[in-house]
Formats: C-alpha cells, structure tokens, sequence
C-alpha cells in the first residue's frame, strides 16, 4: 500500500468517526424525556435542578452543547455518569479490559479450532465426515449467543457445579494489582464459560473460510505442481496450500476483533461479565447518557479501527491490492 | 428471458437437499404461524390455573401442557407456537426492507457511478462502521419499545452489506454486450435497469434475503432478552429473557429455556441451508469442482 492510499484509507476512518460521534450526540439529546429524568431528584426543588441542568451544561443552545462536547472528547473528558456519579471514562477504561481479555480469548480458541478444523474438512471433501458435520457448522452459525450461553449456565454451572454462575471474579475477592487479577486462577476460572459460548459461536466463519479458500487453493497449478512432484498430500495441505488460504481468514479475524467487540453485549449480560456491552445495556435501560453514549463510542471506535486494520491487513499481505 | 433462467435454476435447486431442507422448515414454520390460534391451546399470555384452583406454575411437561408452565403460570407450548408468528413477522418484513433498500442503492450506485456512487458508499461506510448490536438496542430505545421500531433499527443498519455485493454485480453487468445493445437500441435508463439489469441480479437479492431473515430474527432475539422489546409480543426472546430472570437455570427447567432456542436455531439455519444453495447457482464454479 502506498503511503497516500494509506492516508486516504486513515482519512476516511476519522471521517466515519467523526459522523457517528456526532450522530450519537443528537441522538442522545433527541430522546425523549429529559436527560436528567434519571439524575433528578423528586424532592427537588426548581432552582435546585436548574443548577443541575446548569452545571450539566443543559441550559446552553444545542449547538454549544455540541461544540462542547466534542472539545471535550478531544480532551479525553466523556462527562459524569448520572447514576454512578463517576466520570464516564474512568468507569469505561474499568471495563475494556475486562471485555478486551474475553473477545481476545474467545478469538483465539475460535480461529484456532476453526483454521483447523477448516483445513481438515478441506481435506476431507466428500466423505461422510463432511457430510455431518457442515450441517452442524452452519447451525454453529445461527445459536443466540445468548441462548447458547443460558444452556452451558445451566448444565456446568448450576447442574454440576464446575464453574461460578457470573461475574469475573468472586465476591470480595482482592487482588494486590491487575496484572494479578487477569492471572489470578479466580479470574480465568470465572472467564471458561462466557469465552466458550463466544468462541463456539465465532467458529463458523474462519472455519467455512478456511474451508472454501483450501478448496479453491487446492485446484490451482501450483498445488496441482507439487502433486506431480509426488509430494505427499498432507505436505501439499500444510506446507503449500494452507499458507495461502490464510489471507482471508486473516482480514476476518481483524473485523471479528472489532464486530465481536459490540456483539459481546449479549454475552455479557447473560454471565454478568463487566464490560463495556453490560454497562453500556445497563446505561441505556437507565437512561444514563453519558454513560451510554461513552460505552458506545468505544464500542463503535474500536470496530471502525479494526475494519481500518482489516484493510491494511489484506493490503500488506496480498501484494496485488497494494499495486492497484 | 431472464424469467426462465430463475425458475429454470430453481428447478436445479430442487434436487438440492440443503436447499429443500431450508425450505421444509420455512414451510412448517409458516404452517404453525398461520395456524398458531389453532393449534395453541392456551392464550401465550394467560395465567392458568388447576381443577383445584392452585395457580398452574413450574409444571412439568404433561398432556395438558406438553411442555410444561413458566413460574408465573404461563403454558410454554402456547408461548413457542405464537412466537412462530412472531419471529417469521420480523424476519421477513425485515429482510424485505433490508433487500429491497440495499438492491435499489446497489442497482443505482453500480449504474450511474459518480458522485451519486461515491455519496451512497461512503454512507454505507459509516453505517458499516457502527456495530450492529448496540446500535439496535440504542435506536429501539430510542424509538419506543416497539416490534416494528426493531425491525426499522435492524434495516436501518444491515442494508449495506447487500447494496455493496449488488452495485459490485451491477458495475460488471454495465458493460456486457447486451447492455450495451439495448442502450444502442435508445433504450431509457431506467428501463435498463429494471428490465435488464435487476432481473439478473435477482438470484443475489434473493440469497441476501434468506441471509438476513436469519440476521434479523437473531438480532430481534437478542434485543429482546436484554429487555428492550415491545412488552404486549410474545417472542421467543422475551421467553428466554422471562426464564432466565425467574431462575429457570439454577432451578434446572430445561422444557422452559431450550425449546425457545432451538426454535431459533432451526429458523435461522434454515435461510443459511437456503442461501447455501444459492451459492452453487451464484458462483457456478464451485460446483464445477466439486465434480472435478
């Protein structure tokens, strides 16, 4: 990729962010109710809540509000979250990690298997193994994630008791600092379930991938070459066509970063991880703006970085992107 | 002429058992949909009681209730059936916005290119950069604990996966021969878009829409377990989301939770067994090399 396509493709992504950032902000302030509705006190008096909607800036004309807050994004400043009576980013930065660790894990065990697993039926094209399994793949893909969740709750959590019902670490548990607590067995223990859900529903998509670009790879001249050098099949498959059946399930790996970034809020929920999907649901049921708005724009920030990094991915890899 | 080569392939699909497997289970869904008053023998949401007079609640499967009650007294078996309609409402009516949106701004983008190209795709980049989930939640509370403000939320934000693949058909149908020929013949724009061009770009609407009834019904599921549905339908959303908060799971009531999902999973598998027998009649090579 040449250095101006480069800037052309950064360009555009701080173009998409700007718009939804600032979709985001009327969108909030269009809701019905006021926005304090949840803040405000019934027992307040009139002047008491117009030094709230003072102090909240709410008494200024939208388009100061709106100046406002983007120069405030711009300083890191997210706002004060009505029910936590926090600051915005402070609550946000408590639980990326928390939902970073979860995505990232749950990436990891999918596209691990899934490459795999893809590979192998690749292989194996047209024998009964394909047969029962592709059904089975392709349900993979259509399981509520939810839904998938609840039954792995209930089965290994409450039946047999091998893992905690919810939350990522137990109750009073104390750790000396986060690196200790990320490694602690507590944590990881509390993390099987919600990452096996996530990865057994994320194991389609690389699995088919791998699946369909091995088959595709498999019929051109250079694999076709090796079989008439009378390499062995499986040195074909590993050494020669799995490297470059790779490339595509490398870019979906990027945008699943992202997408599964916002589609963790199910999850989450379910096994009451803290993240940003939960809190951002959390928000948004309790009108908490800017909480909700905060918890989406990392959300949305981090997909439009990764379909970025997708882009940059496939064009480093794959040469004749880069020469167009 | 493009007529024939639809139904001509749809006859093809067929003999395709991924493709009729599809179909029969839209078609037995579609059957209790319809008949959902019929066959459900309880109101979905109707608080039943015994001979005794002892509230019918957590029951286990039996003849009356073959899939047993909900902890406050609801028959199970009622609620799935009528969540049928519910699910097959969303997911076409959804999937029908989602299409018919996506093939008219590919069908103009790829044709007239230009700066109306250029406008249309760049907003579908920035709807592409919103994540789906979260966005549905914040524009259905937004809009109202409504059905139909789901399914707008929902078309809203998956038509330019569909409009990208079909402007990129477009853009190479263009310059075929045929096209070429009919605007020699003076041919109106329009007419060779929708008499020419849209016709042979069916098969890939269509394939998109067996794709998102499927998006959609998951999509309206979720939504409705985190709490943010139209509290008056019985969905099979709301159903997990009833069960899961009155501790179905720790209380072991499997006849409550499972059915829901597994209906789910049946639903939208189905559109994928579809649109999986489309593929071979959009991209005819890889049926070629499965004889090879």
């Amino acid at each position: 990729m040449t250095g101006r396509a480069l800037l052309h493709r950064l360009g555009q992504m701080l173009f998409v962010l700007w718009v939804v950032t600032t979709l985001l902000f009327f969108l909030f302030r269009l809701m019905p109710g006021s926005p304090l509705a949840a803040y405000i006190d019934t027992s307040m008096t009139p002047e008491q809540q117009a030094i709230l909607m003072h102090q909240f800036g709410l008494d200024r004309p939208l388009h100061e509000q709106y100046v406002l807050y983007l120069v405030n994004l711009l300083h890191g400043s997210l706002g004060y979250s009505f029910i936590y009576k926090e600051p915005v980013g402070s609550l946000l930065l408590a639980a990326l990690p928390n939902t970073l660790l979860l995505t990232l894990s749950s990436l990891l065990i999918a596209y691990a298997f899934g490459i795999l697993a893809g590979a192998f039926l690749a292989a194996r094209r047209g024998t009964w193994i394909e047969a029962v399994s592709l059904p089975f793949v392709l349900a993979s893909r259509a399981l509520p994630e939810f839904w998938l969740g609840m039954v792995l709750l209930a089965i290994f959590s409450f039946a047999f008791g091998w893992f905690p019902a919810g939350g990522a670490t137990s109750p009073g548990a104390s750790f000396p600092n986060a690196w200790a607590r990320f490694t602690s067995v507590d944590f990881l223990h509390h993390l099987v379930l919600p990452a096996l859900t996530l990865a057994i529903f994320l194991q389609g998509l690389p699995l088919l991938l791998m699946r369909s670009n091995m088959l595709e790879v498999m019929q051109e001249e250079f694999v076709v070459m090796s079989r008439i050098k009378g390499l062995s099949e499986w040195t074909i498959i590993i050494r020669h066509a799995a490297r470059n059946a790779l490339l595509p399930v490398a870019t979906a790996l990027a945008l699943g970063i992202g997408s599964s970034i916002g589609g963790n809020v199910v999850v989450e929920s379910v096994f009451s991880w803290p993240g940003l999907g939960r809190r951002l649901v959390e928000a948004v049921s309790a009108s908490d703006y800017p909480l909700a708005q905060g918890a989406f724009l990392m959300i949305a920030t981090a997909q439009v970085v990764m379909n970025c990094v997708a882009d940059l991915v496939y064009a480093t890899l794959d040469p004749r992107v880069g020469q167009r | 002429m493009s007529d024939v080569v639809v139904i001509g392939s749809l006859g093809r699909q067929a003999r395709d058992p991924w493709f009729m497997t599809g179909v029969s289970i839209y078609l037995a869904f579609l059957a209790v949909a319809l008949f959902a008053d019929v066959i459900a023998p309880n109101q979905p949401k109707d608080i039943l009681f015994l001979a005794d007079g002892r509230l019918a609640n957590a029951l286990k499967p039996s003849l009356a209730f073959p899939l047993g009650t909900t902890t406050s007294g609801c028959d199970i078996f009622s609620q799935l059936v009528h969540g049928a309609r519910s699910a097959l409402m969303v997911g076409t009516s959804a999937a029908v916005v989602v299409v018919s949106v996506g093939t008219l701004i590919g069908l103009f983008a790829g044709y007239f290119g230009g700066w109306l190209d250029a406008v249309l795709m760049r907003l579908a980049d920035i709807v592409l950069g919103l994540p789906l989930l979260p966005s549905v939640i914040v524009l259905a509370a937004f809009l109202g604990p409504n059905t139909w403000n789901v399914v707008l939320a929902i078309s809203v934000l998956l038509w330019p996966n569909s409009a990208r693949i079909i402007r990129a058909q477009v853009m190479s149908l263009r310059e075929r021969a045929y096209i070429e020929a009919a605007r020699a013949a003076g041919s109106s724009h329009l007419s060779i878009l929708f008499r020419h061009i849209a016709p042979s770009i069916l098969p890939l609407a269509l394939l998109f829409g067996s794709i998102a009834v499927g998006w959609a019904i998951l999509t309206e599921a979720s939504v409705s377990f985190l709490g943010f549905a139209d509290p008056d339908t019985t969905t099979w959303g709301f159903m997990l989301q009833d069960a899961y908060v009155s501790q179905a799971l720790s209380r072991g009531l499997f006849n409550w939770f499972v059915p829901p999902g597994i209906c789910i999973v049946l639903l939208v598998s189905a559109g994928f067994f579809i649109s999986r027998g489309y593929e071979q009649l959009l991209f005819p090579r890889l049926r070629d090399q499965g004889r090879g």
